[in-house]
């Protein structure tokens, strides 16, 4: 029994020394941000690799998404003869929920485990400290733009999800059931909030995007430098990434919409 | 200085000079922490006790800020070479110019160049690293570790793993680039040959310790019979060819 609880304290002390870590690390990159902007090409060229690069998962997934949506909606909604409410609950359920919590989950996968790779490998190839050698601060130029731009590129990502998201559920909704058009479109718009729906979403997005990118990096940094350490980092990401995706949704939809 | 990882001591009290314009080795068998101990003097990592000078200053007490400035002054070639992998020959070596100068492209461009022509690569410039041979990549990473005009260069495992040729144009670079540009030497290697061919002064490291220095000739002549082994090659002696074990009969007739 003892020796039970002195495996479980011995876990959770080492978690949070992890997050201590992890706290440090995201601390010094934040320190770092300043010089940052001085150098903008740096964000771009990681806004296109973190953000351009997920793109077309993004449009697929959403499209798809917004479809089986309206589709499932249908089928309920058609039993009460509501079925021309389709579109209110394509668009909430993907602006308050879906949009930023699929989107996240993919970033995580795609972005989220690329960043860690590449800068795995650059540890693992002692190109982060060459760079410290030659009196560059790794934390600066590589760390801290590849946070920013995917700070910067999941609320993007995830806006165009919900856009083509309710673009996918007007496809079934209009053409695949027979919703007229109008029905859907003034529905959309006025059931949907700007602040409560909308921007709550985008804030989730926001929130989501800062800690899969200080996932991502912060277990590169700390990768084991060999393939299997590597391999392991990058899972980390996926797993660790995806996880706080789900519980910081339920914690913030808690927050925001709490006293519904 | 000495330095520790985990409860595995890696040097204990070790002392040792480098002499300004000279080729110093620090030679040793695998594992003894000659990679360490340039990490150490390029303040990458910090010893458990006793200090490392660089021009009067102590590396481990500078500021970050001062501690950049002091690498500044000192170049490294890395054992793989550290190349980044997303730029070409040409932006590796203007890297650190674009960096910590304000020099126009035009210059920058002329640099760049002249640091390519030394170590006879000025036609790789287009290529990527991964376009490169390993004998190139060092060159490239040797190129850039001058792109600074250092005063100190050190070089970490320079030989290894090279065909003939290219071990020969690595030995007679870091060699007339010490000449040529007044810089300080720190070889690590334990390439036995083409280290002494070039160096004016030799440590060699084992167990923590530094157990014999010298001149190349000095350690040629040596009577110490662990340095006759290391600098011949020869497979048994003080470190013996088999690890500890218990003896073979006794271990072939055991259940």
């Amino acid at each position: 029994m003892l020796d039970k609880l002195q495996f479980v304290g011995q876990k959770l002390l080492a978690t949070f020394a992890r997050l201590g870590q992890a706290t440090i690390f995201l601390y010094q990159i934040i320190l770092t941000m300043p010089g940052v902007f001085i150098r903008p090409s740096l964000i771009i060229k990681q806004l296109y690799s973190t953000g351009v690069q997920t793109l077309v998962i993004i449009l697929v997934a959403g499209t798809f998404v917004g479809m089986v949506l309206a589709l499932q909606a249908y089928y309920v909604l058609v039993d009460f003869g509501a079925e021309e409410s389709i579109s209110q609950m394509v668009v909430l359920s993907l602006m308050r929920e879906l949009a930023p919590v699929i989107t996240g989950l993919l970033f995580a996968g795609r972005a989220g485990s690329a960043l860690t790779a590449e800068i795995g490998l650059m540890k693992s190839t002692e190109q982060l400290s060459g760079m410290e050698m030659m009196a560059i601060d790794p934390m600066q130029r590589v760390m801290a733009p590849r946070i920013l731009a995917g700070f910067m590129a999941l609320p993007i990502l995830t806006a165009i999800f919900m856009a083509v998201g309710v673009l996918g559920g007007y496809l079934v909704a209009v053409h695949g059931v027979g919703i007229y058009e109008g029905v859907y479109w003034s529905l959309a718009q006025a059931k949907v909030d700007f602040y409560t729906d909308l921007m709550n979403g985008m804030i989730k997005s926001i929130v989501f995007g800062l800690v899969i990118v200080w996932i991502a990096v912060f277990e590169g940094h700390d990768s084991v430098p060999t393939s299997e350490g590597l391999g392991q980092a990058t899972t980390r990401t996926v797993v660790h990434g995806s996880l706080a995706v789900l519980g910081l949704d339920f914690l913030l939809t808690a927050l925001m919409f709490g006293d519904i | 200085m000495s330095f520790s990882r985990g409860s595995r001591k890696i040097f204990n009290d070790i002392s040792l000079d480098i002499s300004r314009g000279n080729v110093t080795a620090i030679m040793g068998p695998s594992g003894t922490g000659k990679t360490t101990l340039l990490k150490l003097i390029g303040g990458q990592l910090i010893p458990d006790s006793g200090s490392i000078c660089m021009d009067g200053n102590n590396v481990h007490e500078l500021s970050r800020k001062d501690l950049y400035r002091l690498r500044k002054r000192m170049g490294m070639l890395f054992q793989s070479g550290a190349l980044l992998t997303d730029l070409n020959v040409f932006d590796n070596i203007a890297y650190p110019i674009r960096e910590h100068t304000d020099l126009d492209e035009s210059m920058i461009r002329s640099l760049v160049l002249m640091k390519l022509n030394a170590v006879g690569l000025r036609g790789a410039r287009d290529l990527m690293p991964s376009e490169l041979s390993g004998g190139m990549a060092r060159r490239v990473a040797m190129a850039r570790a001058i792109a600074l005009d250092p005063v100190m260069v050190m070089y970490d495992e320079p030989f290894t793993g090279q065909d003939p040729i290219s071990m020969g144009v690595l030995v007679n670079l870091i060699r007339s680039m010490n000449q040529s540009l007044h810089l300080s030497s720190i070889v690590v290697s334990h390439d036995v040959r083409e280290t002494m061919s070039i160096s004016d002064q030799i440590y060699l490291i084992s167990g923590g310790k530094i157990v014999a220095e010298g001149s190349p000739d000095e350690l040629t002549k040596s009577s110490d019979p662990w340095v006759k082994q290391f600098i011949a090659g020869q497979p048994d002696g003080p470190v013996p060819f088999h690890y500890t074990a218990d003896p073979l009969m006794q271990d072939l007739l055991q259940e």
